[in-house]
């Protein structure tokens, strides 16, 4: 793997993150609890659109080969989509969709934290930026782990269960590979030892304020750096995809 | 390569007037988008930077420069989307926040308070100037504001958050 493969698989995965979890965060509009909230997991999900358009847009220019943010995200099929696991679990309740929101947006601002001091300028501009916006993600996340995990038996019970079932999806996200390794040295990727050392005193401090039980680490699932993927991701590309195969080149 | 003879300067003034389609009261140089015109002998590079990543006002923007610089005689233009330095309401010029507040919207405070995101800060009506108002969403109609209600004079508003 060359150091321009490994950018480009670095940037696809870092763009299809945004892609497929502001895809999930979009099937709420509409059908969220209040909305208040339906307002604020749309503009979530907007944020994320907007981060996968300048990700993916610069993995294009990377790979050389003419290809846009709109060819990558709608001509890919399933086993060249990068994205972690956790991102295209079904929504679930509200309780699920915001400990999955809390994993991520806590594992982002960790994450981009350490990739605004890239070597790669690019990155390192749009890092800065996501920076400002995944502040929010995880402040609104947090207030409400609090607010379920402290409140009723039921939304106790419902948080703890969602944070349970999402938790072996966790390991994924600090995961290397061989783009990683490359990057890494040219001072280019995040070191992840340090964003996992932060994540996790972050989670844990929000679970244990939030009267739930921190799990213990056993079997995590793996895979979608691979491109091997859950049976979930298939059925979004189906529809997110489906104008694009069905009319190709179809513009505004 | 054949480009039109017009300076920085002239660039400029076509530009300002291009106002915000999201907030048409102020106008994309004082929102602090407009950041630079390159004239080269490759033409006219605009250089915009976006308030919010996703912020769907962005491609209106780009096509509305074009046609404006295109309507004033003004070619070859480009339109270049930077990220760096990311974009914060320090931009935003006291007219514009003057203009905002005028329209409706309350101006952002200076953007240190986003260091506590969520914390209390006092909002001030934008129309009886009362400082006892509530937050009621904090996300808005679009992804730069916020929903405030004023006790006093009952009016709901909307609050530009700070970024």
């Amino acid at each position: 793997m060359t150091e321009q493969q490994a950018l480009y698989k670095y940037c696809l995965i870092l763009g299809d993150n945004a892609l497929i979890h502001s895809y999930r965060l979009s099937e709420w509009c509409s059908n969220a609890p209040i909305l208040e909230e339906d307002l604020a997991l749309t503009n979530f999900s907007l944020d994320m659109i907007g981060r996968a358009q300048a990700l993916l847009s610069y993995a294009g220019k990377i790979d050389g080969k003419g290809k846009t943010d709109d060819d990558l995200a709608y001509r890919r099929g399933e086993r060249e989509f990068y994205n972690h696991l956790l991102k295209e679990m079904p929504n679930g309740d509200f309780a699920n969709t915001i400990a999955k929101l809390l994993f991520t947006s806590a594992y982002e601002y960790y994450f981009f934290n350490e990739l605004q001091h890239s070597a790669d300028k690019t990155l390192a501009a749009i890092a800065a930026k996501t920076i400002k916006e995944v502040k929010y993600h995880m402040a609104h996340a947090t207030d409400w782990v609090l607010r379920l995990g402290d409140g009723t038996d039921e939304s106790h019970h419902r948080i703890q269960k969602a944070v349970n079932e999402l938790w072996m999806y966790t390991g994924e996200l600090f995961e290397t590979n061989e783009a990683t390794a490359i990057l890494e040295d040219k001072n280019i990727a995040v070191d992840m030892a340090v964003v996992k050392a932060k994540w996790k005193q972050e989670i844990e401090r929000v679970l244990t304020e939030a009267t739930l039980t921190v799990p213990k680490d056993q079997y995590m699932q793996t895979g979608g750096s691979k491109g091997v993927h859950s049976e979930y991701l298939g059925h979004i590309l189906s529809e997110m995809q489906y104008l694009q195969r069905a009319y190709p080149e179809a513009i505004w | 390569m054949v480009i039109s003879s017009h300076t920085k300067e002239e660039v400029f003034n076509i530009l300002s007037v291009i106002p915000d389609p999201e907030i048409p009261v102020v106008n994309i140089f004082e929102m602090g988008m407009l950041r630079d015109v390159l004239i080269s002998d490759k033409g006219y590079e605009i250089i915009l930077t976006p308030t919010y990543s996703g912020c769907p006002a962005m491609g209106v923007i780009e096509q509305d420069i074009k046609m404006a610089l295109a309507a004033n005689g003004v070619f070859p233009v480009t339109v270049n989307l930077v990220y760096d330095p990311a974009w914060t309401t320090d931009w935003m010029s006291e007219v514009a926040k003057q203009k905002l507040k005028i329209y409706g919207i309350a101006p952002p405070l200076h953007s240190s308070c986003n260091q506590d995101i969520f914390a209390n800060n006092i909002i001030k009506c934008p129309r009886c100037q009362s400082g006892d108002t509530v937050l009621l969403s904090r996300f808005g109609s679009t992804a730069c504001k916020s929903l405030y209600k004023c006790n006093d004079c009952k009016e709901p508003f909307e609050y530009f958050k700070c970024h």
